[in-house]
């Protein structure tokens, strides 16, 4: 099936949907928050690495966006999206120039190393970071507008859809380029590509430059959507959850990891009235989706040859 | 200073102990199977539920105190016995030879159902059971007063150490795991039955984490969460001392320790993050650990 009119379709279904359940609209904001951070670890599972690490950037891109209205007085929407876009970027690439020397578990547990010192000083320095009961984050304006809470949530629900689209087109593009084809080579046979000439290093360090951005956005958006940044959202499980989340939808193309987030978040909401065992549900459809899937849930809807997990 | 130090030196270590033990388990479960098993974190709580849950029926039903004592090690075998093969046989082998994303997903899955069975079955209180450092009681060396208790933890991750190693070196299924982990493939040709082995091995992991976890009852209790953080100490350890290196865990178990005791003694608020600061300057100078290798994994 072509991909315009289905994107099309689903984003027109998001709208009718949080019409017909205004509450919807908080959980579908969260679910695209945590799709872009999911995409993110996405584009580096095509490159065959797993990164147990990758909510540090989720949670920078949140605490910046709180440090940058706390301290810095800024409050307009754009320039905090942008700014902690740009942290979390030249974050990615720092951190990355380290780790994209390392494969397969070496990588997965330096990732985990980084994150878990990241959530261990956000825990404990208390003055700076608010420790363990993290920082408040307020309405933020739109281009100088003040809107009340209700009205900035409907903005910022619109914003982010804004956002998805963005950033599915930048991807998908940036998997059609050469860079992007390189990535993929890299998962098939890296000492190959190194004698073609292609630096495999390079194109693993714009990947990882490129998700720590994505993640970013989306712990922007987390942080004004939840009114709140915690310390937690750098915690190992939750990385886990990222890569659970791109997995489950498939990661095949850009709408997988948004599929498997709306999943994800959904199951949460719609199973904490029931039990708080939501993560049960959510582990078994991961291993559901391992054994039986390995497109992931959008290989319901669009079977493609690329992008298998193993 | 001496008065101070010491004190913390020794709950740092009774506290490493509990990590090595889980760290081990999760090493030689790598070394034989060749799967990181993120879910291992899951069976220290489990097992530490297990003997809360035992200990408080000994106690309840009124038999000798001592009894708690033999509840500990009888937990994380029922534990073991039970939940090893079980798992085993289903999930981790069907990862075998997968890619390591598959197998970190497939644990990860399972370490999210385990984590809610267990909220399911034992709520989201805390358990306490501590008559066992009740009955050891306590003693004063040079002046500072020590919990029996935790230097019985010391001594016995010691003993687990020797005993592990004598375990591997010197009898049949020990030889024929370290068989194993040196070449799989000849190993099946000689006629090992290797899907047996996995099974032990696996088993031994089980066992090791859930004594961890039911050793832990007596001096902090078990709550929600327990898994998780265990988890990634864990991985912590058993990265800086090289995964399938056991007394590379042992190693690394006691330089976090360390770590943790001079971060508390010079700057509290660093406390948490010495054992991933350690481990994050480890992995950068040596990927593999301080005592792994490139190319070669044994035992």
């Amino acid at each position: 099936m072509p991909l315009l009119p289905l994107a099309t379709g689903a984003i027109i279904a998001l709208v009718a949907a949080t019409f017909a359940f205004p509450w919807l609209e908080f959980v579908l904001t969260l679910a695209i928050a945590k799709g872009l951070a999911a995409l993110g670890v996405a584009i580096l599972l095509r490159g065959g690495l797993i990164s147990i690490g990758h909510a540090m950037f989720f949670a920078i891109g949140a605490y910046a966006t709180a440090f940058a209205m706390r301290d810095f007085g800024i409050t307009d929407v754009f320039a905090l999206i942008l700014i902690s876009a740009i942290i979390s970027l030249v974050a990615g690439l720092l951190i990355g120039a380290f780790v994209v020397r390392y494969r397969a578990i070496f990588f997965a547990m330096l990732n985990l190393a980084i994150s878990m010192v990241l959530f261990s000083l956000l825990s404990k320095f208390y003055g700076v970071t608010g420790g363990t009961d993290g920082l408040r984050v307020g309405t933020p304006t739109v281009l100088g507008m003040v809107l009340e809470a209700k009205g900035f949530a409907t903005f910022l629900f619109y914003a982010a859809i804004a956002a998805m689209v963005l950033a599915g087109l930048a991807v998908n593009a940036y998997f059609k380029s050469p860079l992007g084809e390189a990535l993929s080579a890299v998962h098939t046979n890296e000492i190959r590509l190194e004698y073609l000439g292609i630096p495999v290093r390079g194109v693993l360090l714009v990947a990882y430059g490129l998700s720590a951005l994505l993640a970013g956005i989306g712990g922007t958006f987390a942080a004004m959507t939840i009114g709140h940044v915690l310390p937690d959202m750098a915690y190992w499980t939750d990385s886990g959850h990222l890569v659970l989340v791109a997995v489950l939808g498939g990661i095949s193309g850009i709408g997988g990891p948004f599929v498997g987030a709306a999943f994800l978040e959904l199951v949460h909401t719609l199973a904490a009235g029931v039990t708080d065992a939501w993560n049960m549900i959510v582990g078994a459809a991961l291993l559901g989706v391992i054994f039986f899937l390995p497109k992931g849930l959008i290989g319901f809807i669009r079977p493609t040859k690329k992008g298998d997990l193993a | 200073m001496f008065e101070t130090i010491v004190p913390l030196l020794i709950d740092g270590l009774a506290n490493a102990a509990l990590i090595f033990l889980v760290a081990v388990g999760l090493t030689l479960v790598f070394s034989v199977l060749r799967v990181l098993n993120v879910a291992h974190g899951s069976f220290y709580s489990i097992g530490a539920y297990a003997a809360a849950s035992l200990g408080l029926w000994v106690v309840g039903a009124g038999l000798p105190g001592w009894l708690t004592f033999a509840s500990l090690p009888l937990s994380a075998a029922l534990v073991a016995v039970i939940v090893g093969p079980l798992i085993e046989r289903t999930l981790i082998r069907w990862a075998y030879g997968k890619s390591e994303a598959v197998q970190i997903l497939v644990t990860f899955g399972l370490f999210l159902i385990l984590e809610d069975l267990q909220r399911i079955v034992f709520g989201v209180d805390s358990f306490y059971e501590d008559t066992p450092v009740q009955l050891l009681g306590s003693i004063e060396i040079g002046g500072v007063v020590y919990l029996t208790y935790q230097l019985v933890l010391i001594l016995l991750a010691a003993a687990l150490l020797v005993g592990l190693k004598l375990f591997i070196g010197h009898t049949r299924i020990g030889k024929l795991i370290a068989a194993v982990v040196a070449d799989r493939e000849i190993s099946q040709a000689m006629g090992i039955n290797t899907n047996r082995v996995f099974m032990i091995a696996f088993s031994l992991g089980v066992f090791l984490a859930a004594l961890g976890g039911a050793l832990t009852v007596p001096q902090a209790g078990v709550s929600p969460g327990l898994g998780a953080d265990t988890m990634v100490l864990a991985f912590a350890v058993a990265a800086i001392g090289g995964l399938g290196k056991i007394e590379g865990a042992a190693v690394a178990a006691v330089i976090v320790a360390l770590a943790r005791v001079l971060a508390i003694y010079f700057a509290p608020e660093l406390d948490a993050v010495a054992p991933y600061l350690v481990m994050l300057l480890v992995l950068l100078v040596r990927p593999y650990g301080l005592f792994g290798s490139a190319t070669t994994r044994k035992i």
